[in-house]
């Protein structure tokens, strides 16, 4: 018997990506019944879901977001492991993007579907790198859907961020980053340069790094932030490194900081004009999505013939799919956003 | 090419003057000759390759890329250059960066025809940085942010000699600037002169405050009418004539109807304005015609521009700056007498008898194309720069009216953190419905001290009912005693009129927001 066509038995539905016969939703955007959940962002990670599937570390991102959900059922899996889920059966795979972060293999009757929810290529020392699994439909994102997102490498941003310590001692380089993944990435990748100083975080960001640390990623000498506030001395951040939430850099939060260098971690700052509107001195171009090239790149690598994408700009990589050979297919899922910081 | 493109992409995103100066010098400091004269005329806006146009850009891309995903690139990027440079897939190559000589080389002795090829070769060994400063400097207008007059200081802080100094011979070098390069390493003498129409830094005036006017020796100042037009040089030396803006810069191309009517040799210093006969045109006139590259024949006719001189510098080529004002003066009125210049005029001396008259005479210049009055002590020499005690602007006392915070925008720099930039507006009655409403009728960032900053930050933050973006939109309840210098028609405003050099003079906390002016208060002042 040849196998159903996952597009016979995955459904978009409005609460999101519905598999019938195992009875779940992936990363759904609204409260269910079943969801599995592929990583820890809240615009993929919900609350409110009667039973929920997802890495153990997953698990523990939402319980500290979203509050304990005591009535929740709730199902670590660990990478490849896998699970009968009705009459599928469910594996988790590491899809590279932040802690936990995980693809959803499906397989029913011998067909498969991966949903890889937000992943990235590139080493990251602060969680698992991407494995292709080979499936019979890739479901991707597109949030770097452009060709002109082709992202350096992230060493090299780095040494331009000490670079700049260096030739401005007497400043205080302040980073934006998202408090999940890019924080605790921006701190690895400055760890593997060398950097052993204290690193100083905004309150914001510090519950999601001792998260981190508890799971075993160790992130070194962090202090808080909250020094040279009301008026006690600037010094002691002098030449120094502070990462705080985006929304924070430019702002009143700022002000405590000497002279700051604004600093921006983030793959939108490839383009220029984005980097200069938000008030960027020094744009770091490190995402924690696939960029251009590797978007297509894992296509092959997954050997799917068929890709289905899910969010962000999907008309051009439907485009070079399908120039490429493969039969692409927009899902048009609204709800995914950009909370994950890119 | 490398530290040209890392010195852009630093600029570009830097928005502190100092920073900024201190990336320049260090460039200075590092790249080779020639390298270095190239980045600076591209700096200073004295480099274009005219045979490559953005055409040709776009269709170098065609050669690599899908042209639907360029144009999607394009539309989300937003400029042609950044978006080549990012979508570029490279090619593997032996071949090394191309330095800024190469490149400049290169575009000038290709055949138009060839350039794309040239162009193409060297975007593959380019790095994304690499390839958008090869395309910006190609293309024309880097846009980082980096004046001519900066570009300069950066030089003089680099040679360490004195800004005055390159500002004399910067009109008479050309790119890549070797001999000027040398002059600052100390390894050549100071470039000559003689036969070129350079730029000589202006005197400029200190404002006169309140406090000074009773301690001032008047008998020891002559006055002038203080022009509302802008400051210019009028230079013409072996046969070859500039028209210089207060900064040096070239303007000459929009005003040929004065550059035209220069036959004599010498450098003269006067007030650029626009009239027929000597009846001078409100400031808004002489704007249409400033910052164009060309002028239309309708433009010189509706518009004709004359120069009011008020000093002589050279006359032929006898250097006068080491005269005392009076002396100047006279051979100023000599010189007009001997040439009597086309497009050119006097500006007269105001006799006065008594400091008290001259105040008078100050206060009632309104409506005159003046703004006040310029008082220039009988025995200075001219002296480049802004020197203490000899020339001072009188201006008359600005016109106030209290207008309503509506929208406050973020800062730039130190300031970007605060609410610090504001639209303000005036009452008017809804010609549609009658209802009362504001009017946006002008923007103001300054004229507040930084503890007040703190407060109005505050207010905008606590007072917000609209975001757009960087502009946050304010309840109509604080008002602002708005200090301006005139007030002239505007089609381009909704409000009909805009104003000259507002700034916030004082913060109004008391006073409720229907109380303040209405419309028709400032469209009295129009002159």
């Amino acid at each position: 018997m040849a196998s159903p066509h996952p597009e016979t038995w995955v459904e978009v539905r409005p609460q999101g990506l519905y598999v019938v016969p195992g009875d779940f939703y992936v990363d759904p955007l609204r409260a269910v019944d079943r969801a599995v959940i592929t990583h820890g962002h809240s615009d993929h990670a919900r609350a409110g879901h009667r039973s929920v599937m997802a890495t153990v570390e997953t698990l523990a991102i939402m319980a500290h977001r979203l509050g304990a959900q005591p009535e929740q059922d709730k199902r670590a899996l660990a990478y490849g492991e896998v699970m009968r889920v009705g009459e599928t059966e469910v594996s988790l795979h590491p899809a590279g993007h932040v802690l936990g972060s995980a693809q959803v293999l499906v397989e029913y009757q011998g067909s498969r579907i991966a949903v890889s929810g937000d992943y990235k290529r590139r080493a990251d020392p602060t969680c698992a790198a991407f494995v292709p699994v080979k499936c019979d439909v890739f479901v991707t994102e597109a949030t770097f859907g452009l060709p002109v997102f082709r992202h350096p490498d992230d060493r090299a941003e780095i040494a331009k961020l000490l670079d700049s310590v260096r030739l401005f001692p007497e400043r205080c380089h302040v980073v934006g980053v998202y408090s999940l993944g890019k924080a605790q990435r921006v701190i690895g990748l400055l760890r593997e340069a060398g950097w052993h100083r204290p690193i100083f975080v905004h309150g914001a960001l510090q519950p999601m790094c001792a998260l981190y640390e508890a799971h075993g990623v160790p992130l070194g000498d962090l202090r808080p932030a909250t020094a040279g506030a009301k008026g006690s001395p600037k010094d002691e951040f002098k030449g120094a490194i502070v990462l705080a939430p985006p929304s924070a850099i430019i702002d009143r939060w700022a002000r405590r900081l000497p002279d700051p260098v604004v600093c921006m971690a983030s793959g939108w700052m490839r383009v220029r004009q984005r980097a200069r509107q938000g008030g960027v001195e020094l744009p770091l171009i490190i995402s924690d999505h696939a960029d251009w090239d590797e978007l297509l790149q894992t296509f092959d690598d997954v050997g799917a013939p068929e890709i289905w994408i899910t969010h962000g700009r999907e008309e051009a990589l439907m485009h070079a799919a399908s120039a490429r050979g493969y039969r692409a297919r927009a899902l048009a899922l609204v709800g995914y956003e950009d909370e994950g910081g890119s | 090419m490398t530290p040209f493109a890392n010195l852009l992409d630093r600029l570009i995103y830097t928005p502190a003057r100092n920073t900024k100066l201190a990336l320049i010098v260090d460039y200075f400091r590092h790249a080779p000759d020639p390298d270095r004269g190239w980045a600076l005329a591209a700096l200073t806006g004295g480099l274009s390759f005219p045979g490559v146009k953005a055409g040709a850009i776009r269709d170098l891309a065609m050669r690599r890329v899908d042209p639907v995903l360029f144009q999607w690139s394009y539309d989300y990027v937003g400029d042609l250059a950044e978006t080549t440079a990012l979508i570029w897939p490279e090619r593997r190559t032996n071949r090394a960066w191309p330095t800024l000589g190469e490149v400049v080389h290169g575009l000038q002795t290709t055949a138009r025809a060839d350039a794309p090829d040239v162009i193409e070769e060297w975007l593959d060994p380019l790095d994304a940085t690499g390839r958008w400063a090869l395309l910006k400097l190609i293309t024309g207008g880097l846009r980082v942010g980096v004046s001519a007059r900066l570009a300069k200081v950066a030089l003089a802080e680099y040679g360490k000699v004195d800004a005055t100094e390159i500002e004399e011979v910067w009109h008479g070098l050309t790119p890549p600037y070797g001999e000027l390069f040398a002059w600052l390493d100390g390894a050549a003498p100071r470039p000559d002169l003689e036969d070129k129409p350079v730029f000589r830094p202006p005197m400029l005036a200190h404002p006169l405050e309140d406090a000074e006017v009773a301690g001032l020796d008047f008998d020891a100042f002559l006055a002038e009418w203080k022009w509302d037009g802008i400051r210019v040089q009028v230079v013409s030396r072996a046969g070859q004539k500039r028209l210089y803006s207060r900064t040096g810069d070239d303007i000459g191309a929009g005003f040929p109807d004065v550059l035209d009517a220069v036959s004599f040799e010498g450098v003269l210093d006067g007030e650029l304005l626009v009239g027929i006969d000597g009846d001078v045109r409100p400031f808004n006139e002489l704007q249409q015609r400033l910052n164009r590259k060309s002028v239309t024949a309708a433009m010189l006719r509706k518009h004709p521009a004359f120069v009011r001189l008020y000093d002589i510098l050279f006359d032929g080529r006898e250097d006068l700056r080491a005269l005392p004002t009076m002396q100047r003066r006279a051979r100023l009125e000599a010189f007009v007498e001997r040439h009597a210049p086309q497009r050119m005029d006097l500006s007269e001396v105001v006799d006065f008898s008594s400091s008290d008259e001259l105040e008078r005479m100050r206060a009632g210049a309104r409506g005159t194309s003046t703004e006040g009055l310029m008082l220039k002590r009988r025995d200075a020499p001219y002296v480049a720069g802004r020197p203490k005690g000899l020339w001072y602007k009188w201006k008359r006392g600005p016109l106030t009216v209290d207008a309503v915070l509506m929208y406050a925008q973020r800062g730039h720099g130190k300031r970007s953190s605060f609410y610090s930039d504001y639209t303000f507006g005036a009452w008017r009655e809804n010609p549609e419905t009658g209802a009362a409403e504001l009017v946006p009728v002008g923007k103001a960032y300054f004229g507040f001290t930084d503890d007040e900053l703190k407060l109005l930050d505050k207010w905008v933050r606590d007072h917000t009912v609209n975001r757009f973006g960087p502009v946050r939109e304010v309840e109509h309840a604080l008002v602002f005693e708005v200090a301006f210098d005139s007030v002239n028609r505007s089609p381009r405003h909704k409000s009909g009129v805009a104003m000259r050099f507002p700034r916030i003079a004082r913060i109004r906390w008391d006073k409720p927001a229907a109380e303040a002016d209405r419309l028709e208060t400032l469209e009295k002042l129009i002159e």
